[in-house]
């Protein structure tokens, strides 16, 4: 599977976008966050960023008042996820142009669009920006 | 008329971005569970909307307060399934988004979507056809599974790379939910591990990782498709993933390493990416640990990594030495510098892995001066990380029966040290030890009794909890090796002072038994004294008997060394003349009338004040000491007032003290693994001669089962000396059997048992139980194991370990069971693709099977061509070019020889018996195409197919029963590379 979830945390704890790619309920999800974001928020900055937590492995990191945390597999490569995760940010960029919490609080959708395009079943498909980018572009433009 | 209202609620309708603001907003006194719960209600009212646009947005909030709220929204799977059919895209989008999100194998709705599913399937616009996909991906059944195969299927051949990457990682979905569509869509997934596209090759190349991580041997035939990816592909994902299959192909193909080992080497050396840096120097270290100049390379990455500013990159560092730490050590001692510095590292993480890696060089050569480091920095870190220290140091100090110490007195200094240390939480393990080494260690214990006594006599660890642990075995170890103490009268008062109240019970109890051993102690030695004393004066009176009564009568009465010991520093003192002072010296201590007389009132006054108390155990014990002190009591003259008296105390008070003192005379053992083996027959017990009536009831009631009862049937024979060597040692596990059963077996296999009788020898440790015979075995198992920890005598050590190791081996079996019934389904799938790849004969042919194996064969074979013809820098076709072709061909040629003689030889057989199987004749046809191929083939085109050969038709014949051919295949191919 390699990636088991994407997390979009502020620095309060409050989750802003959830995307699991294994089914849980909504009663393990939010103990899961629950433990997940005490695990790392309160880590600093000169701690490595990988967390351990059950039987997988939480690779984060923080981008202003936003942490991106994304649980993986043991096996998984580490530096790929750090990777991926700057990926995401910086795709959010481009298309938001500076991203900060509230575009993606207000634009939910899109930000799962661009998660939609990059991941899929724990496989990251896409990892051109521009790829990424291109059926919302569209989307913007029939709307 | 029916579209107003509908148009009137769209009008009024609050959307997405009003509910967000609203939950944001502070203005409003209504909490955000109440403004949740408020748009709830007209969410639930907006979904029965016959208006998609209405029923959009509000799924769209739904979905929102869903994801991000946790509100349950599985009420509105119907809506959901509605706007699924929704022409317009963006309908359509909310819908999968709210479908995928909430939707789950348990969702009833499932089934009223699988036409909709495939008509988006189906739908020319790639975006619109990987909404599905999505959705599947996700919550997928297999039912779902089932009917949408033949959709997937065609969507694997897409030509949209952005349908067909979705269809790649669906198709895992589905191969674990319905194996079946492994045997339809397989070699389609296997073709894409060719393609242009990298993101397609990625995809695939992530799904077969999956796949072999569950199943490796089942994809080994697939690992010349998985290396030319490895040596072809420029995209680092593609790479991580590829060199993560071979990571787990190696360890079953050792023939794989060498292949491997100088791409891997390459992309190390090439990239500056440090994520593929990390996956090539992880995969070496767990897969490549045999090639040196690998692990070298690796190694030099592995510093990098170490004294990299990035914390992230030092914790990976650190996490993959620990890997190589058990084979190749050298590489952590190269790299010593940066853990030790590590240790004191911000990240907790990194401290526990470094500490990992300190524990891991530890040898009996530097143990102590890790442990010196490392006990320093337990006084500086936290709590928890010095916790950490500490149990790791005792973990592996205490290994293997402490193994690694030599210095036993050092190492008791430590345990003492770490009790003082004020974050300790390991008291339990430190208790353990303390007792453990004072009954194994001879030469420990007068330094036991030393630290015990530090212990004890400080007040103030007395209300640490934490510490009750330890001071309960410091009590037991001064009561118990009081012989060494260098006051036991002082010893006496830490272990009555008023502040062990603040002890628990069970602690307590001990402090009291201890207490019982020093007052027998020393009520002795002090009678002793006064005998030599007295004696002396006789022997002033009467000059030349004197010496030799003194001599024998103290002789008798001390069958101790020590008591010898301060007996004859008794003689020595009334040898020089101090006839006159009737107190004695022990190593500075007087043991004088009054300080006896303190000593008796203090235990006195203390254990009736216990023989009150509400516990049980500490009663008990106060009313054991409490008898003898009431004994002694009544005994006349027991407690001269008047020092200058002359005259001997009671012989009844000295005898008494003595019995108790031999009460408590008896050393006290560890209990080894295999006690049981030495309990002796009992007298009298009638054996059958003839058991074999016996070997049914062994067969299903023996409490050592497993060995035993697979082997049981041959222990009637009388060769098979190994195996009951081994069987032996199996036996000595179970310690709950009954001795019936032991004294039956020992019977019928006692060529195989230590005497029981005459075993002075031995140097096991000794039997539980209380024969006099296993005493003198106990004192001798003392002294062994001094001497084991000296190493010239480490061999001996392994005496006892038989055991472990056989109930390791029981686990292991179990487990595998275990694990072998859990995987049933792993299996199936890795069955179904073992079916695909190798062609399996075995099951019959069904109708799909036998269309779809031999011509995807052919397919795989062309595009093999093609990639070939394209990929001209290709390592492995260079390397033919450079090795040249004519050793190749000959053994190629020898070996098509053996071949068609040995599957010919094959088919006479069959001839004879009986009509040539409709399988076999396929076979044979394969073979024979396939070599009359291979032979018109030359260089570059050789390879390929020989590539392909070894890939499909050698495990047939693996699968058909011909290992060695196939293995011979193996080779060719290899070789000819």
């Amino acid at each position: 599977m390699g990636i088991r979830f994407v997390l979009l945390v502020n620095k309060q704890g409050q989750t802003r976008l959830a995307q699991y790619y294994e089914h849980l309920t909504i009663q393990e999800r939010r103990a899961l966050e629950g433990e997940i974001v005490r695990k790392c928020l309160t880590r600093t900055e000169n701690q490595c960023s990988f967390v351990e937590h059950r039987n997988y492995k939480v690779v984060y990191r923080r981008y202003a008042s936003l942490f991106f945390l994304v649980g993986v597999d043991n096996d998984e490569n580490e530096l790929a996820i750090l990777e991926f995760i700057h990926l995401l940010v910086e795709t959010m960029d481009r298309h938001f142009g500076n991203v900060c919490e509230l575009d993606i609080m207000f634009h939910l959708e899109k930000a799962h669009f661009m998660l939609e395009e990059m991941v899929m079943n724990g496989y990251i498909v896409e990892t051109s920006k521009s790829n990424i980018l291109t059926p919302i572009q569209l989307l913007d433009k029939a709307s | 008329m029916t579209s107003s209202p509908s148009i009137m609620e769209s009008f009024f309708q609050r959307s997405l971005d009003d509910l967000i603001k609203s939950l944001r907003s502070p203005l409003l006194s209504s909490s955000p569970s109440h403004i949740i719960s408020k748009s709830l209600d007209d969410i639930r009212r907006e979904l029965r909307s016959t208006d998609p646009a209405t029923k959009a947005v509000a799924l769209q909030k739904l979905t929102y307060l869903s994801s991000l709220h946790s509100v349950d929204m599985s009420f509105a799977a119907f809506p959901v399934v509605e706007l699924l059919s929704s022409p317009r895209f963006a309908h359509k989008k909310i819908a999968y988004l709210s479908a995928s999100l909430s939707f789950h194998p348990g969702t009833d709705v499932l089934l009223l979507i699988p036409n909709q599913l495939r008509k988006d399937l189906n739908s020319p616009n790639p975006f619109e056809s990987s909404l599905p996909l999505e959705f599947l991906s996700v919550a997928s059944t297999p039912d779902l599974a089932r009917e949408l195969t033949p959709e997937i299927f065609t969507l694997l051949s897409s030509t949209k790379t952005h349908v067909k990457k979705r269809a790649i990682s669906v198709i895992h979905t589905f191969f674990n939910l319905y194996p079946d569509s492994v045997r339809v869509a397989f070699k389609r997934l296997v073709e894409n591990l060719d393609g242009s596209d990298p993101t397609v090759v990625s995809t695939a190349i992530g799904v077969f990782c999956e796949l072999a991580s569950k199943d490796p041997r089942s994809y080994l035939p697939l690992a010349p498709e998985f290396y030319r990816v490895l040596v072809d592909s420029k995209n680092n994902w593609i790479l991580i993933k590829a060199v993560k299959i071979f990571g787990q192909l190696v360890p079953l193909e050792p023939r794989l390493a060498k292949r491997v080992v100088d791409p891997i080497c390459e992309h190390m050396r090439r990239t500056g990416a440090k994520s593929l840096i990390f996956e090539c120097v992880r995969m070496i270290v767990s897969s490549l640990a045999d090639y040196e100049s690998a692990v070298r390379l690796a190694v030099e990455k592995i510093h990098e990594f170490l004294v990299d500013e990035d914390p992230n990159l030092r914790y990976l560092g650190l996490n993959v030495l620990s890997i190589l730490s058990s084979v190749n050590l050298w590489a952590v001692i190269e790299n010593k510098e940066a853990i030790i510095k590590s240790l004191c590292d911000a990240d907790p993480n990194i401290q526990l892995e470094a500490l990992r890696l300190v524990m891991a060089m530890v040898s009996d050569e530097n143990v102590a001066e890790i442990s010196r480091v490392l006990m320093n920095y337990a006084v500086k870190s936290d709590p928890e990380f010095c916790n950490e220290i500490l149990g790791s140091i005792l973990s592996t100090c205490g290994r293997n029966v402490y193994e690694l110490i030599v210095d036993f007195d050092w190492y008791v200094s430590i345990l003492g040290e770490m009790s003082r240390n004020p974050n300790c939480r390991m008291g339990e393990e430190i208790e353990c030890q303390m007792v453990d080494i004072g009954t194994r260690v001879k030469d420990a214990r007068p330094e036991l009794v030393r630290v015990g006594r530090d212990l004890l006599i400080d007040p103030a660890l007395l209300g640490n909890p934490l510490l009750h642990h330890i001071l309960s075995a410091a009590a037991w170890v001064s009561g118990e090796y009081i012989e060494f103490s260098k006051n036991p009268l002082e010893l006496m008062e830490a272990l009555l002072q008023p502040r062990t109240n603040l002890l628990p019970p069970n602690v307590r109890a001990v402090y009291i038994q201890s207490a019982f051993k020093v007052l027998v102690f020393t009520l002795n030695l002090y009678f002793m004294e006064r005998d030599c004393i007295m004696s002396s004066s006789v022997v002033d009176l009467l000059p030349g008997v004197s010496d030799s009564v003194t001599e024998t009568h103290c002789l008798e009465d001390c069958n101790s060394a020590e008591c010898k010991v301060s007996v004859e520093e008794v003689k020595l003192s009334v040898e020089n003349d101090d006839a006159a002072v009737t107190h004695s010296i022990l190593d500075n201590v007087r043991l004088t009338c009054e300080s006896i007389t303190c000593m008796w009132n203090l235990i006195k006054l203390a254990m009736e004040l216990m023989s009150g108390s509400e516990e049980v155990e500490i009663q008990e014990r106060a009313r054991n000491v409490l008898g003898l002190i009431h004994m002694l009591q009544e005994i006349p003259g027991f407690l001269i007032q008047n020092e200058v008296a002359f005259e001997r105390i009671d012989p009844k008070a000295t005898e008494l003290v003595k019995l108790m003192l031999d009460a408590f005379s008896e050393e006290l053992g560890p209990v080894p693994m295999n006690a049981q083996e030495k309990v002796p027959v009992p007298d009298g017990l009638t054996l059958d001669e003839n058991l074999s009536k016996l070997d049914s009831v062994f067969g299903d009631d023996l409490p050592f089962s497993h060995g035993f009862s697979i082997q049981g049937h041959q222990h009637k024979e009388t060769d098979g000396v190994p195996r009951f060597n081994m069987m032996n040692k199996e036996e000595l596990e179970p310690l709950t059997e009954s001795t019936s059963l032991l004294a039956q077996h020992r019977q019928r296999h006692g060529l195989y048992y230590l005497p029981t009788e005459n075993e002075p020898e031995s140097n096991d440790y000794p039997p539980a139980n209380n024969d006099l015979q296993s005493l003198v075995n106990l004192v001798d198992a003392a002294e062994d194991l001094v001497k084991l920890t000296e190493p010239s005598k480490k061999p001996n050590r392994a005496k006892p370990r038989p055991v472990v190791i056989k109930l390791d081996e029981g686990n292991e079996v179990r487990a595998k069971t275990a694990k072998s019934v859990k995987d049933s389904k792993d299996d199936l799938i890795s069955g179904v693709v073992r079916d695909i790849l190798l062609g399996d004969g075995s099951k019959p042919i069904s109708s799909q099977k036998s269309t779809s194996n031999k011509p995807p064969h052919r397919r795989v074979k062309e595009e093999g061509d093609s990639s070939s013809t394209k990929s001209k820098e290709n390592v492995v076709d260079t390397q033919i070019l450079i090795h040249g072709s004519p050793s190749s061909r000959k053994s190629r040629h020898r070996s098509s020889g053996k071949e068609k003689s040995k599957s010919s030889q094959d088919n006479k057989e069959k001839d004879g018996k009986r009509q040539e199987s409709s399988r076999q004749k396929t076979h044979n046809d394969q073979y024979s195409l396939l070599f009359t191929t291979l032979c018109c083939y030359q260089g570059e085109d050789l390879e390929q197919h020989l590539v392909f050969f070894c890939n499909s038709s050698s495990y047939e014949l693996s699968s058909s029963g011909f290992p060695e051919e196939s293995s011979l295949v193996m080779e060719v191919a290899w070789n000819s590379h």
